[in-house]
């Protein structure tokens, strides 16, 4: 009888607090949504943050750059490292220290980053606070999670495919990059969202690296604000929670929706994982 | 003649084969180059965090530097114990109330939800680990905050801010890997325990969580990590007063908290000292790093 009860108990203790994690996630989206949708507007998108003008457009073009400019550094190496993982590498030294290397470096808080950032790229090669300091930092930031899951992707092609490929009379490198690859892609693709996700949501270390600045970026070597930083400043500040809360309702959305289509991504590759094991 | 033609063209075919191996040996290390740009980065990150935040050590005296409650740029004074137990205290309660609802959620998930409830739950997760951590600090800083103002004063910047905002911010690490782990659990335990007339919730508490023991060993490291590594959210929530905690809701600044406060402003000594702040942050994450390594090394062993 005793032992029902404290089952029982225990049983609802568990619903109620599963249910408290779920409250939570809806708190803080109905939170920041419902104050934050009256203010945005077309102007609020599509202006830049000058004199009574407060718009986000220059924060918007900002984090569009850092995203292509870090991606298109840390992709190649990412992808390049994976392949040298999955297709090349022999059990031994050189492997393990490359593993340690990774797992390192997915270990590093981004306060450290931003540091180490700012220490090189900003004050010891003297790019100051620019695209190049913030991308460079960043791309290494996002590497693990690059490399990570662009190797899963690899370890998924079924090894018949490089046999049958190599079979052909195929090289090996015309197998990865005709066979492999190709099959990896969806992979490949959920390493990149997962790594813009990143990357949108990053304050820490672009504090440091590609600063504050509020005005439209020129060039690479300019210093901007993206939508994350923008709204640690209006938070930091607190002169406008308006600007802040709608801010923050357009980092909301942009999370969500990659989220979302970071999990279509995922449900297609196991959709393939399964359809070619049969 | 025609002997010669062939000689020629097999010749012509060894080049050409030899010629391909060639090649393949210089992709391949290509590849490795790729590979090694990992191990740089983690060389130069360990470099200079450590060569530019030591001298501000040993000028200061290691002993004044980790044990002086003082935190003073503008007289000289640089302690930071402040510092590091508001992180440690910070982590730990993070850990601590992170850890039980987390780990009754991956329960509830992996065990006694139904599965369309699961299909809710878990995008739900992974929308909690995408959140930017700054939303998280401003939404801390505007309800949570306020909250703990109305109840206790103070101001409501607290540690007890930090505590509920971390504890938040690390619940989708914990709860992702506990489940995966609990569900990892072979089916014949959970059978056996039933069959010998356990209830289910005994058979969770008794059976399964030993079993999966591991795996919420390596959650609550990587979210002590996590924690410990936040800086952003802390910020703005934790008062950020370099002075000891003395209760829950007394001020409190963390490490990376202390890094990225001053950064902006500081210089000669001071901002040295601030790098050494990293090196000492950057220590504790080694070391819950090799804690890590050392659970994933125990299981797999355990595997075998």
């Amino acid at each position: 009888m005793s032992t029902r009860i404290k089952d029982r108990l225990l049983y609802i203790i568990i619903c109620a607090i599963s249910f408290i994690t779920l409250g939570i996630l809806v708190w803080i989206m109905a939170y920041i949504i419902t104050k934050g949708l009256p203010y945005i507007s077309w102007e609020f998108l599509t202006t830049d943050y000058r004199g009574d003008r407060e718009g986000i457009l220059p924060s918007i073009v900002t984090t569009l750059y850092l995203i292509i400019i870090s991606l298109s550094i840390s992709t190649p190496i990412g992808i390049g490292t994976a392949i040298y993982l999955v297709e090349y590498s022999k059990p031994g030294k050189t492997i393990d220290v490359i593993r340690f290397a990774i797992v390192t470096l997915a270990g590093i808080p981004s306060i450290i980053y931003g540091l180490f950032g700012y220490m090189f790229f900003v004050i010891a090669l003297n790019y100051g606070n620019s695209f190049l300091a913030g991308g460079m930092t960043i791309s290494i930031m996002v590497l693990p999670t690059i490399i990570r899951t662009t190797e899963e992707a690899l370890k998924a092609v079924p090894k018949s495919f490089r046999e049958g490929s190599l079979a052909l009379g195929a090289t090996k490198l015309t197998t990865i990059i005709k066979i492999v690859l190709p099959s990896a892609i969806p992979g490949i693709l959920a390493a990149i969202i997962l790594s813009i996700g990143r990357i949108v949501g990053e304050t820490a270390v672009l504090i440091f690296t590609l600063g504050t600045a509020t005005g439209f970026p020129t060039s690479i070597m300019d210093s901007a604000r993206t939508l994350s930083v923008h709204l640690y400043m209006l938070a930091k500040e607190g002169l406008s929670f308006e600007q802040a809360f709608a801010t923050a309702t357009v980092l909301l959305i942009i999370t969500a929706f990659i989220n979302f289509i970071s999990s279509k991504i995922a449900l297609n590759i196991k959709r393939f994982a399964m359809g070619s094991k049969n | 003649m025609q002997l010669n033609i062939t000689k020629d063209m097999l010749n012509k075919k060894n080049l050409k084969k030899i010629g391909k191996k060639v090649f393949e040996k210089i992709v391949e290390n290509i590849f490795l180059l790729f590979a090694c740009i990992s191990v740089i980065c983690v060389a130069l990150i360990i470099f200079y965090i450590f060569t530019k935040g030591s001298p501000a050590i040993f000028k200061i005296g290691l002993g004044h530097f980790l044990f002086g409650t003082k935190w003073a740029p503008t007289q000289g004074i640089y302690g930071i114990l402040p510092m590091i137990v508001g992180s440690i205290y910070g982590t730990i309660g993070a850990v601590i109330v992170g850890t039980t609802i987390g780990l009754f959620t991956a329960i509830f998930m992996a065990e006694i939800s139904p599965p369309w409830m699961v299909k809710i739950f878990r995008p739900a997760i992974q929308l909690l680990a995408g959140i930017p951590s700054v939303i998280y600090g401003f939404f801390g800083l505007l309800v949570i905050v306020p909250i703990i103002h109305k109840f206790y004063g103070g101001g409501g910047n607290s540690l007890l801010a930090v505590i509920i905002i971390l504890s938040i911010m690390i619940l989708p690490t914990l709860i992702s890997i506990s489940e995966i782990s609990l569900r990892s659990v072979p089916k014949e335990y959970k059978e056996g325990s039933l069959a010998l007339g356990a209830t289910h919730i005994q058979t969770i508490f008794k059976v399964m969580i030993p079993a999966a023991k591991s795996g919420i060993l390596t959650s609550i490291v990587l979210a002590a990590g996590r924690a410990m590594g936040e800086t952003m959210a802390v910020i703005l929530v934790a008062g950020n007063s370099p002075i000891m905690p003395t209760s829950l809701i007394s001020r409190v600044r963390t490490l990376t908290a202390n890094v990225a406060f001053e950064m902006s402003y500081a210089s000669g000594l001071h901002r040295e000292a601030l790098f050494a702040t990293g090196v000492v942050l950057f220590i504790f994450i080694m070391i819950l790093n090799i804690v890590l390594n050392f659970i994933i090394k125990k299981a797999g062993a355990s595997v075998k």
